[in-house]
């Protein structure tokens, strides 16, 4: 079933129909035990706890799971996978959250929204990851230009020892790109 | 011993001297590493968060390439974020058959083929089972004796496949760090995450888990990893957490091979120590000393 979130982009409301049904498959089997709170590294930064996150998933509490910050803070341990007594695929669920809130560009997680979606950029590009090009369209696309200096320093020492370059890299272009079509035209058909 | 090569990303650039440190060992115990040709980026921990297909698809370009060559059955992996990524793919292509033919029918388009015949292995796995302590104890130059050593193992190596450790506590770096002559550092933060993929996001969050793994280490003389992206992060960040936990925390933190390259002889320079962001001088002087 699609459920309609509204959030606020740019002083305007847009709407985006956001289906849960693959979620709520992968944990309709919670018993609620907080296995997965007591394992997370996270938790401490999270505003629902995971074992909670799970309930709102399966009680269709759309709008107020996308505006958690919960499963963002997801860093793929896997020990709450690793620990589920149900053998649910719990980080596989926190990752098709964010897959919803990337798929809609959900303005909440702009952040890693775009941090994935500009190292994905630079890898259809080249083939592999260029560190200092992906760097710069996050940069770009985040539109503040305080956060670039925060990573300066590090993107210095870097630079020192040679390990980012300055420069694309000279590679054959595009090597990925039949892959990433072939991948949006099944995407399409789901 | 002959494995495929997939490097990934990271070890052409920012953890380079975890390739060049890999390679030197490898070559030194007589193991041939045959790079997969004109591989690409496996998906790292961005694809999953945009799309589970993309996420299969990239990784298994690579695997499809090795599988062109036949008498080898293993590929090395030294990047667990490399490594799970492939694995997945091995995983589910022998659990989910339609998994096999929608890749397949996505490779196709570069007329390639996978059938999921070979074996992704990590770094450690290789260097604990195969190669093993006892070839590093027959071959050893330099013992490291007085070193203390804080085996640190992060997440994906050992979640959520368990392969060659325990996943909760893991041990498995422990009988090679001993045979270089060194002494194991007793802590239980080896398989706690260090929170690199919040790093770039949320980085206080982040900040948190490299503080307390920075403070387990604590009168040891040296950390050792098996992943580019925990090396980073705790070589990266530690005068910006010392600062805030108004403590020193500062520590040598070395990728595996660099650590069993030192015991086999192997100089820094061919371990490539200049690459490091952080070797202390109270690390290199102690080192210095058994030169």
């Amino acid at each position: 079933m699609n459920i309609a979130i509204n959030f606020k982009r740019s002083n305007e409301t847009v709407q985006a129909s956001v289906n849960l049904a693959p979620v709520q498959e992968m944990v309709r089997a919670c018993i609620q035990c907080g296995t997965c709170t007591g394992s997370c590294p996270n938790e401490f930064a999270m505003d629902y706890t995971p074992r909670h996150l799970w309930r709102m998933v399966l009680m269709d509490q759309t709008a107020e799971i996308f505006q958690s910050k919960t499963f963002a803070l997801c860093s793929a341990c896997y020990c709450c996978t690793l620990r589920c007594p149900r053998g649910l695929p719990l980080t596989a669920a926190m990752e098709a959250l964010k897959q919803i809130a990337a798929r809609h560009n959900l303005p909440r997680y702009k952040h890693s929204v775009q941090f994935y979606k500009s190292f994905i950029r630079s890898v259809r590009q080249h083939g592999r990851v260029n560190e200092t090009e992906f760097m710069t369209m996050y940069f770009a696309a985040l539109k503040n230009p305080l956060i670039p200096l925060r990573f300066a320093p590090l993107g210095i020492k870097l630079m020192l020892k040679g390990k980012v370059s300055m420069l694309p890299p000279i590679r054959r272009e595009r090597p990925l790109e039949s892959i990433f079509r072939k991948v949006a035209e099944l995407e399409e058909r789901l | 011993m002959k494995y495929h090569y997939y490097p990934g990303c990271s070890l052409e650039g920012t953890a380079l001297e975890y390739n060049l440190s890999t390679r030197a060992l490898m070559a030194s115990v007589g193991v041939e590493l045959l790079e997969i040709e004109d591989w690409t980026c496996c998906g790292a921990s961005a694809a999953d968060s945009i799309s589970d297909l993309l996420s299969l698809a990239l990784p298994a370009r690579n695997i499809a390439i090795a599988e062109k060559t036949d008498e080898v059955r293993d590929i090395l992996v030294p990047c667990s974020a490399c490594y799970l990524n492939l694995k997945k793919v091995e995983a589910k292509i022998r659990s989910e058959p339609a998994i096999l033919k929608k890749l397949n029918s996505i490779l196709n388009e570069d007329q390639l083929q996978i059938s999921g015949r070979l074996h992704v292995r990590h770094l450690l796995d290789v260097i604990v089972n195969d190669v093993g302590p006892e070839t590093i104890r027959n071959n050893l130059k330099r013992a490291l004796t007085g070193f203390r050593i804080a085996p640190y193992y992060g997440c994906q190596c050992l979640r959520p496949y368990v392969v060659f450790d325990d996943p909760e506590d893991p041990r498995s770096m422990e009988p090679l760090i001993e045979t270089a002559g060194a002494e194991v550092h007793p802590w239980n933060m080896g398989g706690k995450c260090c929170g690199a993929s919040n790093m770039n996001t949320e980085m206080a969050v982040g900040l948190e888990l490299v503080a307390a793994i920075l403070q387990g280490a604590k009168g040891a003389d040296a950390i050792v990893t098996v992943c580019p992206m925990c090396q980073m992060n705790l070589e990266a960040y530690q005068h910006k957490i010392s600062c805030m936990q108004n403590e020193d925390l500062r520590m040598t933190v070395l990728y595996l091979p660099q650590l069993i390259g030192l015991a086999l002889g192997l100089s820094e320079k061919d371990l490539r120590f200049d690459l490091n962001l952080s070797i202390t001088d109270s690390f290199r002087e102690k080192l210095a000393a058994k030169l």
